[in-house]
């Protein structure tokens, strides 16, 4: 078994230099043979899903534009391509895609937003897609056949619904926790199945992006101080029980400490989910710069052994962002504060 | 830098889709398993509490029948002891019964006896006396002049006293 998998290995780390070798060996650049490692994380107007030889597997994708003086406007990605180079640069309609993926306009004087279907945005739907199929399968069981133990992706997805109601939820939250399961129970799943299809190969880094992550932790954010009650907004803006000189001090790190929690949150999935796809990538990319069938091997097993730790910390991540949510939802609706 | 800047696009996306995606699973994914989940709980709890009932009841009626049986038992021998008793005391008495009518029939035939002895006294007495008159009589009637006739006399009545 082990033996098999080296020769496996020495294949595909051949057939990667072999399909490399020309590119790499005309730009030479150290920086160019690991620039897709940053490509990755980034997102794109366009998903680019192999080079083999000069040709592009990519994928164009809408770019939608909207201008408070041209209202929306939408292109396709292939627009901006340069025929030659295949490379973005090609202004169109007054845009055009900087070296950095991103959208900009050429009369420096207008505003817009760039609300294209980026490679995560498609990764997004993707990612929608996939869970609603998911769920949606799972709950036609129990519309089929109440009372009945669950088969098929009702019996994948109810433990962990049970684990997130009973583990993350109940405990956390309280008495209330009804209230806020479905919350997490998407959360979860969205994050998980995001985090998962992340780590297939020409798969977008959604769940590593900080938009991604700064927008579910606000989201969390909102359901949390929104659902605050009194208890919970007294220990905030006069904690019980400290003297006033100490409140002068306590309540601003009380405020800071609002916005201190999402962005943990989004920092901790953003910086997990990425630096897992980094190490993979330089892995990979050690391949191309050492250009050593040595270093493919140990490489291939490397990246072997961090995917299944990525697909740990997938799963560990998806909890955490769940289990700290619920700890900060539970902090707010719980019926007594902290009792100093 | 771009790395750690969140782009407005991809956040205006993120929020209606993770909108959408929330309110889908929750009206058609969540609440169905969730409710389903409960109920199921609760039937488990239910039949749970159902079994531990039964199992209860059937532990009642097991101990009642064993009290039902220790009841009979404890009558069987309630009764059996009583029965010996009263053969025992029956016997008793009837020993007690027999040797009280043997004694009394013993004093009754004992009574009899003594009455016909009395009776038999008495008749001999009369017949004595009347023998008595009967011999003075007699002896009166044959001019007893004589002794030796006289002596004959008497021994000849004494004879027939005897055979009497």
């Amino acid at each position: 078994m082990f033996r098999k998998f080296i020769r496996l290995s020495f294949l595909v780390s051949v057939v990667l230099l072999a399909f490399s070798g020309s590119s790499v060996a005309a730009s030479g650049e150290d920086e160019d043979k690991t620039g897709f490692i940053m490509h990755h994380i980034k997102d794109s107007h366009e998903w680019h899903f192999a080079t083999i030889g000069h040709t592009h597997v990519t994928l164009p994708l809408p770019v939608i534009v909207y201008s408070a003086d041209r209202g929306f406007e939408f292109f396709s990605s292939t627009s901006f391509v340069d025929p030659d180079t295949h490379h973005f640069g090609v202004e169109h309609a007054g845009y055009y895609i900087d070296d950095h993926d991103k959208l900009q306009v050429v009369d420096e004087s207008r505003s817009f937003i760039d609300l294209s279907i980026t490679k995560n945005v498609a990764m997004l739907f993707l990612v929608i897609g996939v869970t609603l199929y998911l769920m949606l399968g799972a709950s036609s069981h129990y519309k089929k056949h109440p009372n009945s133990p669950p088969r098929g992706i009702a019996s994948f997805v109810e433990p962990i619904v049970i684990f997130v109601r009973d583990e993350i939820a109940l405990p956390n939250i309280g008495p209330r926790y009804k209230k806020f399961t479905p919350y997490l129970l998407s959360l979860f799943f969205f994050i998980w199945i995001g985090n998962l299809l992340g780590l297939l190969p020409g798969a977008a880094n959604l769940t590593g992006n900080i938009a991604v992550t700064v927008t579910l932790a606000m989201i969390t954010f909102f359901v949390t101080n929104l659902n605050g009650n009194r208890a919970y907004w007294k220990h905030v803006v006069a904690t019980p029980g400290v003297p006033l000189p100490l409140l002068l001090i306590i309540v601003p790190v009380e405020i800071i400490g609002l916005f201190t929690k999402p962005f943990a949150l989004t920092v901790r999935l953003f910086v997990a989910i990425t630096a897992g796809h980094i190490v993979i990538l330089s892995f990979i990319g050690l391949i191309f710069v050492f250009e050593s069938y040595a270093v493919g091997v140990a490489s291939t097993l490397m990246v072997v052994f961090i995917n299944v730790i990525e697909l740990l910390v997938a799963t560990i991540q998806a909890y955490v962002f769940t289990l700290f949510s619920a700890m900060y939802i539970g902090a707010a609706v719980a019926d007594h504060g902290h009792d100093h | 830098m771009d790395l750690i800047s969140p782009d407005l696009g991809l956040i205006v996306w993120q929020t209606i889709g993770f909108a959408i995606l929330f309110l889908l699973l929750a009206k058609f994914a969540w609440k169905p398993i969730l409710s389903a989940l409960e109920e199921r709980d609760g039937a488990i709890e239910a039949s749970l509490n159902e079994a531990q009932k039964a199992k209860m009841e059937m532990a009642n009626l097991v101990a009642e029948n064993e009290k039902l049986l220790q009841e009979a038992r404890i009558e069987r021998d309630e009764i059996l002891r009583s029965a010996n008793e009263y053969a025992a005391k029956l016997m008793e008495d009837a020993k007690g019964e027999a040797a009280s009518a043997g004694a009394k029939m013993i004093e009754e035939a004992k009574a009899v006896i003594e009455t016909e002895k009395q009776a038999a006294l008495t008749d001999v007495k009369i017949q004595v006396a009347e023998m008595s008159l009967l011999i003075a009589e007699k002896l009166m009637r044959q001019n007893l002049s004589s002794e030796p006739s006289q002596k004959k006399l008497v021994e000849e009545f004494v004879k027939d006293i005897k055979l009497n």
